[in-house]
């Protein structure tokens, strides 16, 4: 859709003012764009090293963990992890990384880092399985706060390169054309002006001759 | 309430009960769905899912891509990891490049 103007010397130099705001936030969206980027590959990357070690080291975990539960019965498995240990928190902030906000996790261990179980009646496999899962909290919830932001930047990037695209592709060309036509229009009411006024100077010589 | 809670099939979730976890077996999706919801609404700040909940949850998950908390995170289950976490980081990168230069 074209925008629609009215010919006129107002219309012409608000339409240029429009263009360099259009031309100064395309300029700085597209910065915002690569250096989001930039800042995305870095976290990217880092989401990837750290899914790969987290999933080995759950791997790990759950591996003695099935282990725990061929040595004792199921029964006297999910007994013992019945009762919950004291509930992890984690303290949550939130950082920005160019306007876009992204949580800050940080684990806070649960105090004790006693076995929520007594000895009597589980197996050591069990004990090892919940050691090795909770060595593995700290990384978890670094993978968490890493791949969240992967999330939120992800969407940032695709909404600024819309953002810059409609402006370079739409905005400017549209508005580009508009200046143009009204400055064409008003050299070629200037010319008419000016054919009008000679032939009315021819007319009136004639008359006094 | 804790602040992270973990949902999935009893073998690979109970582990999380030990480390002071809110645990919780749920398997299906809508019904993962409904209480990752409600978790949501209780602020709770972590979620982990096995990746079985978290793509039969997909709907709900992607409700929550975009907004800072809760982060959903998905963890590989007692048989191993799937693929579909790194899946999803893979398109992360797709959607912010437009092609996979990294993974």
């Amino acid at each position: 859709m074209a925008i629609s103007y009215k010919p006129t010397r107002m219309e012409m130099s608000r339409l240029k003012k429009r263009l360099v705001t259009a031309t100064r936030g395309h300029k700085l969206m597209k910065d915002k764009r690569d250096e989001t980027v930039r800042r995305f590959i870095t976290f990217v990357r880092r989401n990837g090293e750290l899914r790969e070690r987290v999933e080995k080291l759950m791997g790990e975990a759950m591996a003695s963990f099935v282990l725990a539960k061929a040595a004792m019965s199921t029964a006297a498995v999910e007994e013992a992890l019945i009762v919950p240990a004291a509930s992890a928190k984690v303290e949550v902030g939130s950082g920005k990384v160019l306007s876009t906000e992204v949580p800050r996790l940080t684990y806070v261990p649960s105090g004790s880092r006693s076995l929520p179980y007594g000895a009597l009646g589980t197996g050591s496999e069990l004990d090892s399985a919940v050691v090795k899962f909770a060595e593995l909290m700290p990384l978890l919830i670094e993978l968490a706060e890493v791949e969240k932001t992967c999330n939120l930047l992800a969407d940032e990037i695709e909404k600024t390169r819309r953002r810059v695209n409609a402006l370079e592709y739409v905005m400017i060309p549209q508005l580009e054309t508009a200046i143009h036509d009204i400055s064409m229009k008003l050299d070629e009411n200037e010319r008419g002006n000016l054919t009008r006024l000679m032939k009315t100077k021819d007319m009136l010589k004639a008359k006094e001759e | 309430m804790a602040d992270i809670a973990m949902i999935g099939d009893k073998d690979s979730v109970l582990l999380g009960r030990a480390a002071g976890l809110d645990v919780y077996f749920e398997t299906d999706g809508r019904e993962a769905g409904r209480l990752i919801d409600r978790l949501a609404r209780e602020d709770t700040k972590v979620i982990f899912v096995t990746e079985a909940v978290f793509t039969a949850a997909a709907e709900t998950v992607n409700k929550y891509r975009s907004r800072p908390f809760p982060a959903i995170i998905p963890i590989p289950d007692s048989t191993g990891p799937t693929g579909a976490a790194m899946e999803n980081v893979r398109a992360n990168v797709e959607k912010a490049i437009g092609v996979n230069i990294l993974f």
